[in-house]
């Protein structure tokens, strides 16, 4: 029989700890769905996510009662939607995602993620068509993400997509001035997309996989956080050797919860993705992990490092105990969705230039940052870029959520409710980056020898 | 199916024998009981086995109905939970 501390052990990280699947998300391919007829497409995408993910939420909530494992979020990601949207004859791509999120809706999922272009390269008219509808779009829809691939390690930065990004970001803002610029939460800029993602908003169904897939996204700040209090001033192999065994257990529960979806949602399993995800309630965040390791806040130096171990020990532990890992996979640092780095940001320690070196080493970017609402559209473009390199030069996913919070200034707060939580806004340079944005162009692909 | 039945709160008088007496209500068959008194809170975990005419959402609702009744948390959860998290 199974000893009754291990039983205990894994009550008391569900009830004390806030493990829990954090998102279960169905992958759907909607190529098949591409029509010149407009009107067709969307009923085709309609029809197609509903019957494919008409027992999504039933299943999940099937499996949390029956482990006792809470399953928080249960979501759909589709093929990236200018590929499905470019083969119909129409200038104006807004009904596209009416027809996901009222498919959303019908599915009784919390996010569709798809809304996307891939422009890593070039823009293709429908990518520049989608883009330019991305701020009505968020204003307009409820649960609809959107995502937009700028860079990769193979094509470089296209600088012409992330200067039109940043513009974008500030439309949204504008286009969703009554909610604090709210729309920005549901808008990822990146480089290096994963295909397999299940988190949002930066998830889509890559054209690579399967007719539908599921994904898992497991959690467990808390659950490292509370492992790592068991050794306190030990060593910091000792501490890497803690969170990876922690990892492996957390991964574990993963992998089971994504077979079981998967075997009765009749879909592949896909990959279980391994990301440290914070929330903003007390116990559940990434920053107080890296306080337990000895930072007394974090941002402070020796913060990147922290966190250099942590997410290497979270993807080795993890990796042992899934049959396939993918994804983002690392630990994520959005800033208003963790309590610990809510209150460093308040604080004034953690500041955005720390949070771009913390990038460096961790999954994912910039993530649900809000700056002030007068943040011009270059420099936001810059940031993008900034990040975009990061990812480009050390071949890793790297992705900006920004919001810039119209008529808010640094000081004040913005309050998104929920997982959302809540973002102290932070202040950017105020020089200019803008000769260097409107250049435009491409950065090209770096050199992958040579490395220093 | 195996499961976990779970047991924690105030002890008092007849926790083992309401959940007993649900379990058998449901034809479910225990395998093994532990009991302890953890710093004061009772803690019983026991592995039962179900038949298939009993579903454990079902049981689920009920022993959490006793365990309100009762003042207790009761919990019941699929075992392959706990052997995937302790177990290679």
């Amino acid at each position: 029989m199974l000893n009754q501390k291990d039983i205990l052990s894994t009550i008391e990280m569900i009830d004390q700890q806030h493990l829990d699947i954090r998102t279960i998300t169905m992958g759907i391919s909607l190529l098949s769905c591409c029509d010149e007829n407009p009107q067709k497409a969307l009923m085709k995408i309609y029809e197609k996510i509903t019957r494919y993910a008409e027992n999504l939420v039933k299943t999940g909530e099937d499996i949390e009662r029956e482990f006792g494992i809470p399953i928080v979020n249960k979501r759909i990601s589709v093929t990236p939607m200018a590929l499905v949207a470019g083969a119909s004859h129409t200038e104006d791509y807004a009904p596209f995602a009416a027809a996901l999120d009222r498919a959303a809706k019908a599915c009784g999922v919390n996010f569709i993620g798809g809304y996307s272009a891939l422009v890593q390269k070039g823009m293709t008219e429908a990518d520049e068509k989608l883009i330019r509808s991305i701020p009505k779009v968020l204003a307009e829809t409820d649960l609809v993400c959107a995502s937009v691939n700028v860079g990769s390690t193979r094509a470089g930065i296209n600088v012409d997509a992330a200067a039109l990004m940043g513009q974008v970001v500030k439309d949204t803002a504008a286009a969703t001035t009554d909610r604090d610029g709210f729309g920005c939460a549901k808008l990822v800029v990146f480089c290096n997309a994963v295909e397999d993602n299940p988190f949002m908003a930066g998830a889509f169904h890559g054209v690579g996989e399967a007719e539908r897939v599921i994904n898992v996204g497991v959690s467990g700040p808390g659950v490292v956080h509370h492992a790592l209090q068991a050794v306190k001033g030990q060593p910091l192999d000792v501490a890497a050797e803690t969170v990876k065994k922690t990892a492996f257990r957390v991964t574990r529960m993963g992998q089971l919860v994504a077979q079981e979806a998967s075997r009765r949602l009749d879909a592949p399993f896909g990959i279980v993705d391994l990301s440290l995800a914070p929330t903003p309630a007390i116990g559940d965040s990434v920053a107080r992990i890296l306080e337990e390791l000895g930072v007394s806040v974090c941002g402070a130096h020796g913060t990147t490092a922290a966190l250099a171990l942590l997410n290497d020990a979270v993807k080795k532990g993890g990796v042992m105990a899934s049959s396939s890992v993918g994804g983002l996979s690392g630990a994520f640092i959005p800033v208003s969705e963790d309590e610990g780095m809510i209150a460093a940001a308040r604080a004034g320690t953690l500041c955005i230039d720390k949070l771009e070196a913390m990038t460096c080493v961790c999954s994912v970017g910039l993530d649900m940052i809000a700056v002030p609402g007068d943040t011009p559209a270059e420099t936001i473009a810059a940031i993008i870029a900034d990040e975009a390199a990061i990812g480009m030069v050390n071949n890793k996913t790297t992705a900006v959520r920004i919001l810039p919070a119209p008529g808010k200034r640094v000081g004040d707060t913005i309050e998104m409710g929920g997982l959302l939580g809540s973002a102290p806004v932070m202040p950017v340079h105020p020089e200019s980056s803008a000769d260097f944005i409107h250049r435009g162009g491409r950065i090209p692909a770096p050199l992958h020898s040579l490395r220093n | 199916m195996n499961a976990i039945v779970t047991v924690l709160g105030h002890d008092k008088v007849g926790i083992i024998a309401a959940v007993c007496a649900l379990l058998a209500k449901n034809n479910v068959n225990i395998l093994d009981i532990s009991q302890t008194i953890l710093q004061g809170a009772f803690t019983m975990v026991m592995a039962v086995k179900m038949d298939a005419s009993c579903s454990v959402g079902d049981l689920r609702t009920q022993l959490e109905a006793l365990g309100q009744e009762m003042g207790i948390t009761i919990r019941i959860q699929r075992e392959e939970i706990f052997d995937a998290m302790h177990r290679i």
